[in-house]
C-alpha cells in the first residue's frame, strides 16, 4: 500500500510540474484514466518510476510532446455514431439555414475526423460556403494531422459505412484522392476552417458560434472542469445555439443542465435556452 | 472480515447467464453497489441493462459518466467505452486503447476499483474467453480487497477464471450459486 501511495503522489507531481513548466493544466482531468496514462508512459519511456519521468519532462520540452501524446486520447472516426450525424441533418440543419453566416466551433478537434465530417455534411447542405469552422485542440501533432487530412484507407472503408448511414447523399470516394495506402481528403473541405491550439482547462471563449461540437473530450475531465467548459460553449453559443456531445456524455449532471434544452436526446443534441 | 462497500463482476462468454444466476442470489434489498463489466459487441444500443433489470425485478443502470455510485444499485457497462471508479465515488468512461480485444475491459474496472475502494472491494471473475480481468483481480488483492473467482471446472468457458487462477491465489474458489451465497452474507459498509 505504501508504494501504491507513492505512485498516487508522483502522478500528481508530475501534473503539477508539467503545469507549472509548459502551461498545460491536467489537475481536473478524470483520475483513473490519467493514472493508467502516466503509467503506461512510463513504462514506455522505460522510466523507472513516475518521478524519473517527471526529472525528464521538465529539463527536455521535446520529451514533454512526447508525453503529450500518451495523455491525449486521439481515439476518433468520421461520422462516428451515424445516427448523430443523421439528426443533425435532419433536426439542426434546418435551423442553421435561417442565418446569414454560420460559425462552428469543434471544441478537441483531435486528429480532424470530426471536422471533415462536418464540412462533408454542410456542403451537402449547401451551407459549407458560409461557414467558418472553429478546429481546437491542445495536441499541436494532432492539429498537424488534422490540417493534413490524410487517412488509411483501412479506416476509410469503416468511415465510407459510417457516412452512409449517416445520410450521405454521393459516394464518399467523390471527397478523397487514394494513394499509397492511404486517402487523402479534398482540400476544398477545409478552406473555411481555423485549425488552432486552445486549451478548454485554460484558455477563455474567442468569438460566437451557432453551433458548438465537443463529443468525447469531456469524458476525461471531472465536473469542475466539465462545468468549465460548459460555461464557455454557453458564453460562445448565441441566443438558441447548439452543443452537441457524445453519445454518452451528457448535461445531466452539471451545474449547466438548465441552461440548455435537449432537442433529440438520445444523439446529445442541446439548445441554449 | 472488511465491510465491503463495493463488489465489481467481470465476465465475458457465457456471462449474462452467470451473472443473473449470481444476482438472483441477492435479496432484493442488498445494499452494496455492483459495478459489472461484461464483454459484448460494439453496438451503441445495448439491452443490458434493460435484460437484467426485467429478470431481476430490481433496478438495473448503464453507467453515466460522472454518476455518483449509490448503495444497493446494480451498473453495467455500455459497449464501446471503458468504465472506472474514481476516488470520489463516481464513475468515469474512456475510450483509451482496447485491452484484450476488450473495450470496456474488465483490468480497468477492477483496477481502478481497487484503487478508490482498497480494502473495501470484493472482486469476482466469471467465466469467459480472453484472459481480461486476471491481472485486476491481481491489483484488488494487492489493495486489500477480497477475490472470488468461478470454478473453471463449472464455468461454461474456462480461460477466464484459468488465467486468473495463474496469476494468483483468490481467496474462494466457487461454483456460481456459492458465489451468490458467499455475495448475500457480505456485510455492507455504512461509509
Amino acid at each position: 500500500m505504501i508504494i501504491e501511495r507513492n505512485t498516487d503522489i508522483e502522478i500528481r507531481l508530475l501534473i503539477e510540474a508539467i503545469y507549472l513548466k509548459y502551461s498545460y493544466d491536467f489537475r481536473d482531468y478524470s483520475g483513473a484514466s490519467i493514472k493508467r496514462r502516466v503509467l503506461h508512459a512510463t513504462r514506455q519511456f522505460e522510466c523507472a518510476t513516475v518521478s524519473a519521468l517527471q526529472e525528464r519532462v521538465l529539463h527536455d520540452p521535446g520529451m514533454f510532446l512526447q508525453l503529450l501524446q500518451y495523455l491525449t486520447i486521439p481515439v476518433s472516426e468520421m461520422f462516428r455514431d451515424p445516427e448523430h450525424f443523421l439528426a443533425l441533418r435532419r433536426e439542426v440543419v434546418p435551423h442553421l439555414r435561417t442565418w446569414p453566416s454560420i460559425k462552428i466551433w469543434i471544441a478537441g478537434c483531435s486528429t480532424g475526423e470530426e471536422v471533415y465530417s462536418m464540412a462533408i455534411l454542410l456542403r451537402e447542405e449547401g451551407l459549407l460556403e458560409r461557414t467558418i469552422i472553429y478546429a481546437t485542440d491542445i495536441n499541436p501533432s494532432s492539429l498537424e494531422k488534422a490540417k493534413q487530412g490524410i487517412y488509411s484507407m483501412q479506416s476509410i472503408r469503416e468511415y465510407t459505412e459510417n457516412y452512409q448511414r449517416a445520410g450521405g447523399r454521393q459516394a464518399f470516394s467523390d471527397y478523397y484522392t487514394a494513394a499509397y495506402g492511404n486517402a487523402i481528403l479534398d482540400s476544398s473541405l477545409r478552406e473555411n476552417v481555423t485549425f488552432a491550439d486552445h486549451s478548454l482547462a485554460t484558455d477563455s471563449v474567442f468569438s460566437e458560434t451557432q453551433l458548438v461540437s465537443c463529443r468525447n473530450v469531456l469524458i476525461y475531465f471531472n465536473k469542475n472542469l466539465q462545468d468549465r467548459a460548459f460555461g464557455l460553449f454557453h458564453e460562445s453559443l448565441c441566443h438558441r445555439g447548439f452543443l452537441v456531445l457524445g453519445s454518452k456524455e451528457t448535461l445531466d449532471f452539471s451545474a449547466y443542465s438548465d441552461r440548455f434544452e435537449a432537442l433529440v436526446k438520445p444523439e446529445r443534441i442541446y439548445r441554449k435556452l | 472480515m472488511n465491510p465491503v462497500e463495493a463488489i465489481v463482476l467481470g465476465a465475458s462468454a457465457g456471462g449474462v447467464s452467470a451473472l443473473l444466476t449470481v444476482f438472483a442470489a441477492l435479496p432484493r434489498d442488498y445494499p452494496i453497489p455492483l459495478l459489472c463489466v461484461l464483454h459484448l459487441p460494439d453496438d451503441r444500443h445495448s439491452q443490458l441493462a434493460e435484460v437484467f433489470s426485467r429478470r431481476l425485478h430490481r433496478p438495473v443502470r448503464e453507467a453515466q459518466d460522472k454518476q455518483h455510485i449509490e448503495p444497493g444499485m446494480i451498473y453495467v457497462a455500455g459497449p464501446g467505452y471503458h468504465l472506472s471508479v474514481e476516488r470520489d465515488r463516481s464513475v468515469s468512461l474512456s475510450q483509451e486503447e482496447r485491452v484484450h480485444f476488450s473495450r470496456p475491459s474488465i483490468d480497468f474496472l477492477f483496477e481502478s476499483a481497487a484503487d478508490a475502494y482498497g480494502r473495501g472491494l470484493v472482486g469476482v471473475l466469471l467465466t469467459g474467453a480472453n484472459e481480461d480481468g486476471a491481472r485486476g483481480l491481481a491489483r484488488i488483492q494487492q489493495c486489500g480487497g477480497r477475490t472470488i473467482v468461478q470454478d473453471p471446472a463449472q464455468a461454461q468457458v474456462a480461460v477466464m477464471p484459468e488465467a486468473a487462477l495463474a496469476l494468483l491465489r483468490p481467496d474462494h474458489i466457487l461454483p456460481l450459486n456459492g458465489i451468490g451465497h458467499l455475495l448475500a452474507t457480505l456485510e455492507s459498509c455504512e461509509c
